[in-house]
């Protein structure tokens, strides 16, 4: 009785299954939402190097993974009992097969291994990037939860917004006040992590003007979601009219206004500081590593652990 | 004098939280009950919490399995349903339970579904499969049973009386330190973890003495069957990398409960060990979970396809290989932490190393499929949805050890997609193809095949549609622990990967009927011969259930599947001379240690110092009765197990025995080249 | 066969399983102190607000503890050779210098932890007072675990004589004891000398 019940619900449910696949592939199509995928449709040169890396490396394993599928479904289908197709029951070994699945991959992996040798120290985020023009320097401190962005060359400072020059290679020096973040701006490249009492780098460069969603990708606590902000790379023109406006706030960034911005507060709105206080950045990072331990470089302390 | 316990720990401040507690307190009873009324109460003590019988203790462990299976999926898909609705939006979760959520799936995924699930099928078949009438420790085996029970337990309190973790499955550092954590959620998980990491390490142990001393005469190691291999291979694994987990949850306990600075922020604590540490026992675990299902689908696809394994060398070295690199690629958990380019490219390639030996697997299944006779049993289904499924994941995992690449899609819900795509095909099918095919070996009758096929449908367009879309929101540029958000591009996403979780959920309603059906309908489908499947190995030469004894003799083995050389020579199902048989006593102690640990760990929990001290020291006396006991085992007189033999072949008649005339014996045909081909 | 000699038969084989077994624990043991060590070496330097090892360390306190260590290694091994020859009372007296011996360790290095705590570098200090206290303390609790099953195994010769299940558990027993003893080399090597250099 039960069981005719569960299986009249199951053949109802099997008849919604495929709407629901169809469904699916319909949203997939429709790509409209995709054209706007940041990792797919990069905005800079950094992240589209590692998108095409992602690609060719994707194409490469196709090699070996469409005839995997492929033969499996054939071999299933083609030796089911009832076909009565051939049986050799006792057929257990083959070199020549075997040469293929070890070989095949193996220099699958030879390839993909070279490229990655190459393009991990040409994509170091540490590396500074060539442009005949000068880098333009932040200085960014991750907070619950919210990101600090300081700008020594314009001696000013901003809360969930960055601006910077469209035409000039842009390089952060991050480190975190609270737990431990990942700064990212997925349509120019990939992140790092910031963590207190350490100093991580992360070189990004802009192909022109635009604005670009940035994020903490760190799980943090409670006001993760919203810990978002808003990347404007901009002309020549719109920086100086952004800059204008910041160093006009009148705001000052002094321990004060530091230590109220350092309480824990969600979806903190954009906020402008026409200056702040000297080495705040340094400051900061000093804090969890006092005079005495030796400071902190995230890329040495991992290299030693991990040779 | 209870720490600190108060009434506020009580789930009063919010509905969802209640409903939980509601839940649990209330299974709880209804499970006392029924067994109260079904007078069950001294039979389960003395038949099976106190068993150190590996049949019965593994039975318990997949019990286990499946009940935190379900546990661990209502948080799934409470999870897809937030985040099907949290566009802008709070949802129906404040960010506060939403974590506890994830972190609490992960935790019970990993160390109280996959563990006990591939724990206690390693301890149905192994020793059976080795020709072996018990594990090398009985006894200890019982404590790892209590030990992983009371881990679970653990978790399971947590949604009663104070919360859960809210710092992720992988509890990173600073946020799970004292600072950024105050309550008791972190201090329920570490001692959930520590305590069912000291049952998986003795497990370990366990299983590597009894699959290197009490293999029967002939059986040496090139003659293992595959799941003997891999679970050799794991029970390594384990021995060498539980250690890692137990040290970096015991530093972090020390951090949070004693002030001690290994992780914290300043006052010289270092947070990137913790996760160098907690990756050299977490990379290891994948392969923990995941071979032993590589083991299962060995079995099942040769017995299946009514042939041979192909390359059993080769599945053999490739398994070694595997086990031996799974230990050096730790760091690409963290190619973000700002390592240099020669780091992170070193271990970006050792872990595509690893997909060659894998890739080998697949196609070595593959070609034991080839010229087949395959048939479609549910077993072999989640196997051939496993090969299909897992080459993609595998894919997405190489895209991952790309460092530059991985610095795009790291934390994000790509990752998530990758880890499940490789747990899921890779680790559960496997478990659930073993409970298929295994499930008569341990019960006597098999499980109704129409629904284990509905449950394998269900399970694998769920998992699709479940998980295709987090690789795209990947892309998008969606992170993974999201409670809302704010881009109306990945709702219709999350929509759909909220109906796949509504598809698994049929899954598991499926496996659930199919349990159901089959033990109404158990008298008809009785496996009286104790080989349903036509198996190839030894553990199908015993009775379905086994006796307590497994073998009456213990078998001489002079191949690969033994078994199905004996049955091709007509050896199979032949009265022997009978000898006295040593079997061991059951035991108190293994559940008393358990319940032990489980009050030790709440109490450390809670701070209640004095309850810490006596479940310790009671701990240590019942370790020293048990060290001063020599009078732990029985002897099983010859006649008894003449009758008991005597009653089991009286059963069998000629029409239960499978035609064996397809097939030569392997000393005719080894090595000989397949008609036709090369 | 009487039940006496299959059991006996029995025992032979699964007491050659626990030793292997055993060896397999002390394995697992080793990688415990492994990553206690590798945590030391990372965080060895890191004094933060607390004094360093420098002015904490006293090498002739560490030798007297190393002395009293190694000496009980060896009375131990001579608790060992007693009961191959079949010497009860010997191997009892033995191994109540060894429990001696490694009561008198004990107390050693309770003495220099309260000192340490004593100095304002107790364990909640820095990253490197809690590197130090954890591996050390981690070896001096199996250490204290050691002398429990010294108690033990002494009563168990005492009323059940050198059967062979009592014979197997001495003879784990001294692995571990001497396992404790290399591992305290490694703390001797790692910590203390680079500690006050």
């Amino acid at each position: 009785m039960f069981d005719v019940i569960a299986g009249s619900c199951f053949r109802r449910i099997a008849k919604a299954a495929p709407v629901s696949l169809l469904l699916f592939t319909g949203i997939a199509l429709s790509g409209c939402a995709l054209s706007d995928a940041p990792v797919l449709h990069p905005k800079g040169p950094i992240a589209l190097a590692e998108r095409d890396l992602l690609f060719t490396a994707f194409w490469l394993m196709m090699i070996v993974a469409i005839p995997a599928i492929l033969l499996t479904l054939l071999f299933a289908w083609r030796y089911r009992r009832d076909n009565g197709a051939d049986h050799a029951p006792d057929w257990d070994g083959s070199n020549a097969i075997e040469a293929v699945v070890w070989l095949v991959p193996a220099a699958i992996v030879i390839v993909i291994g070279t490229l990655v040798w190459e393009s991990t120290h040409r994509l170091d985020p540490y590396k500074a990037l060539a442009s005949d023009k000068p880098e333009f320097k932040v200085q960014a401190v991750a907070l619950d939860w919210k990101w600090l962005f300081l700008y020594p060359e314009l001696g000013t400072a901003s809360v969930n917004e960055l601006a910077f020059p469209a035409d000039r290679p842009l390089s952060i020096e991050i480190t975190s006040d609270t737990v431990m973040n990942s700064l990212m701006i997925p349509a120019l490249g990939g992140q790092i992590y910031a963590m207190a009492g350490m100093r991580s780098e992360l070189n990004l460069i802009a192909d022109g003007p635009g604005v670009f969603m940035g994020r903490n990708t760190m799980y943090s606590g409670d006001g993760f979601s919203d810990q978002h902000f808003k990347a404007h790379a901009l002309n020549e023109a719109d920086f100086k009219a952004w800059q204008d406006k910041v160093s006009g706030s009148g705001t000052a960034l002094d321990a004060a206004a530091y230590a109220e911005l350092h309480k824990k507060s969600v979806a903190n709105p954009v906020t402008h500081y026409g200056s702040f206080e000297p080495d705040l950045f340094m400051t900061i990072l000093k804090k969890y590593a006092p005079a005495g331990t030796p400071q902190h470089q995230a890329a040495e302390d991992t290299g030693e652990g991990a040779s | 004098m209870l720490g600190r316990l108060t009434i506020d720990a009580l789930p009063f401040y919010s509905w969802v939280a209640m409903g939980g507690a509601g839940v649990t307190v209330g299974g709880g009873i209804v499970v006392f009950l029924l067994i109260t009324y079904l007078r069950a109460w001294k039979v389960l003590w003395t038949d099976w919490l106190t068993s150190v019988d590996h049949k019965k203790i593994g039975i318990m462990y997949v019990v286990l399995a499946l009940v935190m299976l379900v546990r661990g999926f209502v948080d799934a898909i409470m999870m897809r349903a937030q985040q099907a609705v949290s566009l802008n939006s709070e949802g129906y979760l404040p960010p506060e339970h939403f974590e506890q959520i994830f972190s609490s799936h992960g935790t019970i995924m990993i160390f109280f579904v996959a563990m006990p699930f591939l724990t206690g099928l390693i301890n149905i078949i192994v020793p059976q499969q080795i020709g072996a009438r018990d594990v090398a420790f009985p006894f200890l085996n019982s404590v790892s049973l209590w030990m992983t029970a009371a881990g679970a337990g653990l978790v399971l309190v947590s949604l009663v009386v104070g919360k859960f973790s809210q710092a992720g499955w992988t509890g990173y550092p600073p946020y799970s330190g004292i600072e950024y954590s105050p309550g008791v959620g972190v201090d329920y998980w570490l001692w959930a973890l520590i305590v069912s990491g000291v049952g998986s390490t003795l497990s370990g142990i366990n299983f590597i003495v009894t699959i290197v001393k009490n293999r029967c005469p002939g059986m040496t190691f090139m003659r293992m069957p595959m799941f003997t291999w891999t679970t050799l291979c794991i029970s390594i694994l384990i021995a060498f990398a539980f250690p890692a987990l137990t040290v970096v949850a015991a530093q972090l306990t020390l951090d949070r409960t004693l002030g001690f600075h290994f992780f914290t922020n300043g006052d010289g604590g270092n947070m990137m060990m913790y996760a160098n540490l907690l990756w050299i026992w977490g990379h290891p675990e994948v392969y923990i979970l995941i071979l032993p299902a590589f083991g299962i689908f060995s079995e099942v696809v040769a017995t299946f396809s009514r042939k041979r394994l192909f390359g059993y060398t080769s599945l053999v070295y490739a398994t070694a290989c595997i086990a031996i690199l799974s230990f050096t690629v730790w760091l690409h958990h963290f190619f973000t932490m700002g390592s240099s380019a020669n780091v992170n490219a070193v271990f970006g390639i050792a872990t595509m190393i690893i997909a060659v030996p894998t890739g080998v697997k697949i196609f070595d299944w593959l070609f034991t499929m080839y010229k087949g006779r395959i048939e479609f049993h549910p077993s072999m289904v989640f196997t051939i949805g496993f090969m299909v499924t897992f080459v993609i994941g595998g894919v997405t995992g190489v895209l991952l050890a790309l460092p530059p690449a991985d610095y795009l899609m790291h934390n994000s819900t790509f990752l998530v997609a990758h880890f499940h795509n490789m747990l899921i095909p890779g680790a559960l099918f496997g478990y659930f193809a073993g409970l298929n095919y295994w499930f008569p070996k341990a019960f006597g009758f098999k499980l109704d095949a129409k629904w284990g096929i509905r449950s394998f449908w269900f399970w694998i367009i769920g998992f699709y549609l479940a998980f295709m879309p987090l690789y795209v929101l990947g892309f998008m540029g969606m992170s993974r622990r999201m409670e809302h958000y704010a881009d109306p591009n990945w709702q219709p996403y999350l929509i759909v990967a909220a109906l796949g979780a509504v598809c698994v959920l049929i899954g598991i309603a499926c496996i659930a009927i199919q349990l159901w059906v089959s033990a109404r309908q158990w008298g008809s489908s009785r496996d009286i011969t104790g080989d349903p499947w036509n198996g190839r190995t030894l553990e199908w030469a015993t009775s379905s259930p086994p006796a307590p004894y497994n073998f009456a003799v213990l078998p001489v083995v002079n191949g690969l599947d033994a078994f199905h050389e004996m049955k091709i020579l007509g050896e199979a199902y032949q009265p022997q001379q009978y000898e006295d048989i040593v079997m061991p006593k059951n035991t108190w102690i293994g559940p008393v240690l358990g319940g032990l640990a489980f009050v030790l760990g709440f109490a450390f929990v809670w701070y209640i110092w004095w309850l810490v001290a006596l479940s310790f020291v009671l701990s240590l006396i019942c370790v020293g009765i048990r060290a001063s006991d020599d009078n732990s085992e029985y002897v099983l007189p010859a006649a008894e197990v003449a009758k008991i033999e005597r009653e089991r072949l009286a059963q069998i008649t000629p029409a239960d025995l499978h035609d064996m005339r397809d097939f030569a014996p392997r000393g005719a045909a080894s090595g000989a080249p397949l008609p036709g081909t090369v | 066969m009487s039940d006496a000699t299959i059991l006996e038969e029995e025992e032979k084989v699964s007491l050659e399983a626990r030793e292997f077994g055993f060896w397999i624990y002390l394995m697992t043991d080793a990688i415990i102190f492994a990553l206690l060590f590798a945590t030391y070496v990372v965080l060895s330097r890191n004094f933060a607000s607390g004094p360093s090892s420098k002015e904490l360390f006293d090498l002739g306190h560490t030798a007297g503890e190393t002395a009293l260590l190694l000496i009980s290694s060896l009375t131990f091994g001579f608790a060992s050779i007693a009961q191959r020859a079949g010497h009860k009372m010997r191997e009892v007296q033995w191994l109540i210098v060894t429990l001696l011996l490694g009561l008198g360790f004990l107390a050693m290095e309770l003495i220099e932890f309260q000192g340490m705590i004593a100095a304002g570098a107790g364990p909640e200090v820095s990253g490197f007072s809690s590197a130090f206290f954890t591996l050390v303390g981690t070896h001096g609790l199996h250490v204290a675990f050691g002398c429990l099953g010294i108690i033990v195994m002494i009563g168990q010769i005492l009323v059940k004589g050198l059967t062979q299940p009592v014979r197997s558990r001495v003879f784990r027993l001294g692995l571990f004891w001497h396992f404790l003893d290399i591992v305290w080399i490694g703390i001797f090597s790692v910590v203390y000398l680079p500690g006050v250099m």
